[in-house]
C-alpha cells in the first residue's frame, strides 16, 4: 500500500518538476497523445485477445429457474435462454451492478440453541461502487465540453444537474465531492475489513490512490487553481484537432491533473482497471442457458476416445451369458475363458 | 478415521484468523499448508492412473517433504498452463479481471466452516492468479511479489494440492461475483494442472478407472449389477406386492435410463432407485437400463476435460447400441451439469437415431432438451405429477416434515429448481423450506462434492458442511424437519453424516423415495411399509394409510 501510494505522490512531483522546467510541451502535448495512445492500444490489444480465445464450453452460471416446462416460470435474466435474455442479463449486471446488490454478509451467532450462521444483507460495496462509477461517468462526459466546439446542449444540461445545488462560485459540481467520497469509503472498506485488508495487493490500492490524485488535482484546479480556461480549451480543442499549440496562462495545478490523468490511461490496460471489459465477455455470464436445446461446439473438440461396448463386453462376457444378459457376440466352446 | 471434535468445538473454531500482512498485502504468500491426516484426501494411486494412460503416475505421500515430481515438473506444469490459457476464454478471464472486491469472500462453505483465509474464493483463485503474473504478464514479471507475482516451486504446488481439494466447484461464489467469476472453472483446471504432474486424488482416480473399465464409480461387474437391481426388486416386490422386471441391456426401447450408480449400491440411494423402477412399473414405461452405461454421474469432472469426455461417451454409444430414442436421467448433481454443459458439446450431437424426448404418457415435448436428448428425471416426474397422470397418497409421507437440499449443479448450472418442488408438494403434505440465503441458487454443498466424499477428510468435511447443517438444523429445531431431501447421489452418500453431525435425527432421502411412497400402484396390497420397511404412519393405530388424496387442482386418472 505504501509503495502505491509512494508511487503516486512521485508521478505528482515528476508533473510538477517536468513544469518548473518549462516542459510544458511534453506535459501537454506529449504525454497526453502518448497516453490516449497506450490506452486504445493497450485496451484493444486485451479485448481482442480475450475475445479471440475459445469457449469450449457453455458454461452459463444458472441464478434462477431455467426454462423447462411450459408451466414453471421461467427466470429470463437469470437463466437466459435468448440472445436477448443474455442482454437483460448484462444489462442488470453491468448497470445496476446486480450481483452486488445480491450481497450477503456471513455472521456467526452465538443462541441458547448452539452457533447459528446468519446471512444479512449488505450492500455496502453496491452503494459505494454505484456512486464512484456513475459520479465518473458524469465527470467524463462534463469533460467532453473541452473537447468539443460548441459545447453541445446534453453536456451543458447535465452540468445544470450536476450543480443543481448552487453552493459556491462557479456552482459547484456534486459529482466531484462525490467521487471523492465514494473512492475514500472503497479505500476505507480494503482497509477496514480483515478479509479485505488480507487479500488486498498493491495493485488494488494503486488505482484508487490514482483515482483520488486525478479528482482530488481536478478539484482543486477547478475552485482555487485559478486557471483561464480559455487557454485550456485552446489546448484541449488543439489536441483533438491534431494542431497541437500550448498558450500561455496555464499553471502547474492544470499539468498536475493532466499528469495525473495520464498515468491513469497509461496503467489502465495492464491494471486490474481492465475488469470494466472483462464482465461483457464473462462466460458464466454471457452464454445462454440452453445448451441441451441447441448445441454449443467447442473449436478444440478432440477425438474421442472411450472402452466400448464390445471392449467391455469382451471382458464380461462369460459371466453376463450366465446372468442372462443379452450379448452382441454369443460366448464360443472356449467363452468360459 | 480421527475423531471428530464436537460440533460446538468445531464451530468455534471456524472463526478466520488473518496472520498480520505486510505493507505488499502479499503475507498470504508466507504461509504455507500444515499437511497432516484429515486435512488431505490420499493420493491416487501410480498403478491406477497408468492404466488411465495418465502423464507422471508416480508413488509420493503429500505428508512427506518430497513428492517425488518428475523431472522437468516446472515446464510441464507452465506449458500445461499456457495450453489451458489458449483453450480456455474462461481461464484467461479469470486471471485477470478480479479487483480483489471481496464480495465471494464468505460464500463459501470451506471459508466458513475452516476459517482459513486461502478458502476465500478469491484467495484460491490468486493461488493460480500469482503464478499466472510471474509467468505470464509482463508486468507481473516486472513487479515481482510486490505485483502479486511469485514463482512455481515446490510448496505453491503443494498449496495447489491442498486448497483446490477444498473448493467442491459448487460455483456459489461465482453468483456473488460481479464479473462472473467462476471458481469451479479455475479448480477445474488447477486439478489438471496437478493431474500432469502425477498428483491426484484415490478418491476420484478410483471411480474413474472403475467407471471406465465396468461402466460405474463403484466397480459393480455387469452380472453384480443385475443381480443388485433383482434384490431391489424384491424389496419393492415385499412392500407393495408387485413385481417389477426392468430389462437389461435390452435393445429396441424408447428410453434408457441412466442413474448415478450409488442409488443402486447404499443406503439410502438404494430407496431411491427403487422409487425410480416402481414409477416407470406404474406408468408402463418403455424403458431399459444398461449395466454398460450404468453411470450417470462422472468423476472425470473432477479431474480433468478429457477423462469427463471419456466416460461421457458411453451414453450416447450405448443408446445407439440399443436404439434407444432419448435418455432418461435419475437423481444426480454433477450428472446434471455434465448432462446439460458438457455431454453434447463433447460427445454430440446426439446419434441420429435418438429423438427429442417425449414424455409418453402426458405427451409434453421436452423442447429444452431436443438436442441433448436427455431429459432430468424431476422435469420428467413434475410432468406427470401437473398433468395428474399419478395417483398419490401423499397422507403416506406424514410422518415426515420435509425440506429439500439444492444440490449445487442442478442448481447453478441448470436451474433446476422448481420442478423438484412440484414433486415434493404434491408427494408429501409438510414440506418447508431452509433459509432464503441457503436455498435455490444460493444454495450451499454438502461440503463434500467434486470427488471429497472420502471419510479420511470427516472432520474438514463437517466443517465445509456447516452452513448446509446449520440451515437444516435451524428448521429442524424451528419446524420439525426430520427428514432433508435431495436430487443428488453424492448428497445421498454425503448428507446422512452431516445430518447426524449437525442436526441429529434428521434423515436423508431422494426425491423418488418420497415419490414412491406416495405413488398408488395398480394392484399393489394394501401398503404398511414404507421402502425402507418401517411402518407407515396410521398403520397400527387403525387407520388407513391408502386413502388417496390427489394434489390440488389436478385429475388424477382412473
Amino acid at each position: 500500500m505504501a509503495a502505491a501510494f509512494l508511487f503516486v505522490l512521485g508521478t505528482g512531483v515528476l508533473s510538477l518538476a517536468l513544469y518548473a522546467l518549462g516542459m510544458t510541451f511534453f506535459l501537454g502535448v506529449v504525454l497526453p497523445y502518448a497516453a490516449v495512445l497506450v490506452f486504445a492500444v493497450g485496451c484493444i490489444r486485451r479485448i481482442v485477445c480475450w475475445a479471440a480465445s475459445p469457449v469450449p464450453f457453455p458454461i452459463a452460471l444458472t441464478g434462477g429457474q431455467q426454462k423447462s416446462l411450459p408451466w414453471i416460470r421461467q427466470a429470463e435474466f437469470e437463466a437466459p435462454s435468448s440472445g436477448l435474455h443474455i442482454a437483460g442479463r448484462l444489462f442488470l449486471d453491468i448497470v445496476l451492478f446486480r450481483p452486488l446488490l445480491r450481497n450477503s454478509r456471513a455472521e456467526t451467532l452465538d443462541t441458547p440453541e448452539g452457533m447459528r450462521l446468519v446471512y444479512w444483507p449488505s450492500r455496502w460495496l453496491w452503494l459505494f461502487a454505484i456512486l464512484f462509477h456513475y459520479a465518473l461517468l458524469v465527470i467524463l462526459i462534463r469533460h467532453l465540453r473541452f473537447f468539443i466546439e460548441p459545447v453541445p446542449a446534453c453536456i451543458r444540461a447535465l452540468e445544470f444537474f450536476d450543480t443543481l445545488m448552487r453552493i459556491g462560485s462557479p456552482a459547484a459540481f456534486l459529482s466531484g465531492p462525490i467521487v471523492v467520497a465514494a473512492l475514500f469509503l472503497l479505500l476505507l472498506r480494503r482497509l477496514y475489513d480483515p478479509k479485505l485488508r488480507y487479500i488486498s495487493l498493491a495493485g488494488d490500492y494503486f488505482p484508487l490512490f490514482l483515482l483520488l490524485a486525478v479528482a482530488l488535482s481536478g478539484i482543486f484546479l477547478r475552485y482555487w487553481g485559478r486557471t483561464d480556461i480559455a487557454s485550456v480549451k485552446a489546448l484541449t480543442m488543439g489536441l483533438v484537432t491534431f494542431s497541437p499549440a500550448v498558450p500561455a496562462g496555464i499553471g502547474a495545478a492544470f499539468y498536475l491533473h493532466t499528469t495525473f490523468v495520464a498515468a491513469l490511461l497509461i496503467c489502465f490496460p495492464f491494471s486490474k482497471l481492465m475488469h470494466a471489459a472483462g464482465v461483457l465477455l464473462s462466460p458464466t455470464r454471457n452464454t445462454a442457458a440452453n445448451s441441451r436445446e441447441f448445441r454449443h461446439t467447442n473449436p478444440w473438440n478432440g477425438p474421442t476416445r472411450y472402452r466400448t461396448y464390445a471392449e467391455y463386453e469382451d471382458e464380461f462376457r462369460g459371466a453376463m451369458a450366465e446372468a442372462g444378459l443379452p450379448l452382441e457376440k454369443e460366448p464360443g466352446p472356449a467363452g468360459a475363458e | 478415521m480421527a475423531k471428530l471434535p464436537a460440533p460446538t468445538e468445531l464451530a468455534a473454531t471456524s472463526k478466520a484468523i488473518f496472520p498480520r500482512a505486510n505493507s505488499n498485502g502479499t503475507g498470504w504468500m508466507n504461509t504455507k499448508p500444515v499437511f497432516k491426516p484429515g486435512s488431505y484426501c490420499y493420493p491416487a494411486k501410480a498403478e491406477t492412473l497408468r492404466t488411465l494412460g495418465m502423464p507422471n503416475p508416480h508413488d509420493w505421500s503429500p505428508e512427506a517433504e518430497d513428492w517425488n515430481l518428475p523431472d522437468g515438473w516446472e515446464r510441464i506444469i507452465h506449458d500445461a498452463f499456457a495450453d489451458r490459457l489458449k483453450k480456455y476464454r474462461s481461464l484467461k478471464l479469470f486471471m485477470e479481471t478480479c479487483v480483489r472486491c471481496g464480495a465471494c469472500a464468505d460464500k463459501c462453505h470451506f471459508f466458513l466452516g475452516t476459517g482459513d483465509p486461502k478458502n476465500m474464493p478469491v484467495l484460491r483463485a490468486e493461488l493460480l492468479r500469482s503464478v499466472y503474473r510471474k509467468d505470464f504478464t509482463a508486468v507481473g514479471r516486472l513487479l515481482g511479489k510486490a505485483g502479486g507475482g511469485r514463482s512455481l516451486d515446490p510448496d505453491v504446488v503443494k498449496e495447489w494440492f491442498y486448497y483446490f481439494y477444498q473448493c467442491t466447484e459448487c460455483r456459489r461464489c461465482a453468483l456473488f461475483c460481479p464479473f462472473g467469476i467462476d471458481t469451479a472453472e479455475i479448480t477445474m483446471i488447477a486439478r489438471e494442472l496437478l493431474l500432469e504432474v502425477g498428483l491426484g486424488t484415490n478418491w476420484i482416480m478410483d471411480p474413474v478407472y472403475n467407471c471406465n473399465r465396468t461402466g460405474n464409480h463403484l466397480g459393480i461387474q455387469p452380472q453384480a449389477f443385475k443381480e443388485i437391481v433383482e434384490m431391489l426388486c424384491e424389496d419393492v416386490e415385499t412392500v407393495t406386492g408387485i413385481a417389477i422386471n426392468p430389462p437389461f441391456n435390452e435393445k429396441g426401447h424408447e428410453v434408457l435410463f441412466i442413474a448415478p450408480s450409488g442409488d443402486v449400491f447404499a443406503e439410502p440411494g438404494i430407496y431411491t432407485f427403487m422409487g425410480y423402477l416402481m414409477l416407470f412399473h406404474e406408468i408402463g414405461l418403455d424403458y431399459t437400463l444398461s449395466t454398460y452405461a450404468s453411470e450417470g454421474g462422472n468423476f472425470g469432472l473432477f479431474s480433468s476435460a478429457a477423462l469427463l469426455k471419456k466416460l461421457n461417451a458411453k451414453m450416447y454409444a450405448e443408446a445407439e447400441r440399443l436404439g434407444s430414442g432419448w435418455i432418461l436421467g435419475g437423481e444426480c448433481g454433477h450428472m446434471a451439469r455434465v448432462i446439460n454443459q458438457y455431454m453434447n458439446t463433447m460427445n454430440g450431437p446426439a446419434p441420429k437415431t435418438m429423438v427429442t424426448p417425449v414424455n409418453p404418457v402426458t405427451g409434453t415435448r421436452f423442447e429444452n432438451a431436443s438436442s441433448t436428448k436427455v431429459v432430468h428425471i424431476a422435469e420428467f416426474t413434475a410432468d406427470l405429477v401437473r398433468h395428474g397422470k399419478l395417483n398419490l397418497a401423499p397422507s403416506r409421507n406424514d410422518h415426515l416434515t420435509v425440506t429439500f437440499h439444492d444440490s449445487c449443479n442442478p442448481a447453478r448450472a441448470m436451474g433446476l429448481l422448481e420442478e423438484p418442488r412440484e414433486i415434493l408438494r404434491a408427494v408429501c403434505n409438510n414440506f418447508v423450506e431452509m433459509p432464503e440465503n441457503t436455498i435455490r441458487e444460493r444454495t450451499f454443498c454438502c461440503g463434500a462434492g467434486s470427488g471429497l466424499n472420502t471419510d479420511e477428510i470427516m472432520e474438514l468435511r463437517m466443517r465445509s458442511g456447516m452452513p448446509r447443517g446449520n440451515a437444516l438444523r435451524h428448521v429442524q429445531l424451528t419446524r420439525g424437519v426430520n427428514m432433508l431431501s435431495c436430487i443428488c447421489a453424492l448428497d445421498r452418500a454425503t448428507l446422512p453424516p452431516l445430518a447426524d453431525y449437525w442436526a441429529p435425527g434428521v434423515g436423508v432421502c431422494g426425491l423418488h423415495e418420497l415419490v414412491a411412497n406416495a405413488l398408488v400402484m395398480k394392484g399393489e396390497g394394501r401398503r404398511v411399509m414404507d421402502l425402507r420397511q418401517e411402518d407407515l404412519p396410521g398403520v397400527n393405530d387403525g387407520g388407513d394409510p391408502d386413502r388417496c388424496s390427489r394434489p390440488e387442482g389436478t385429475e388424477a386418472e382412473a
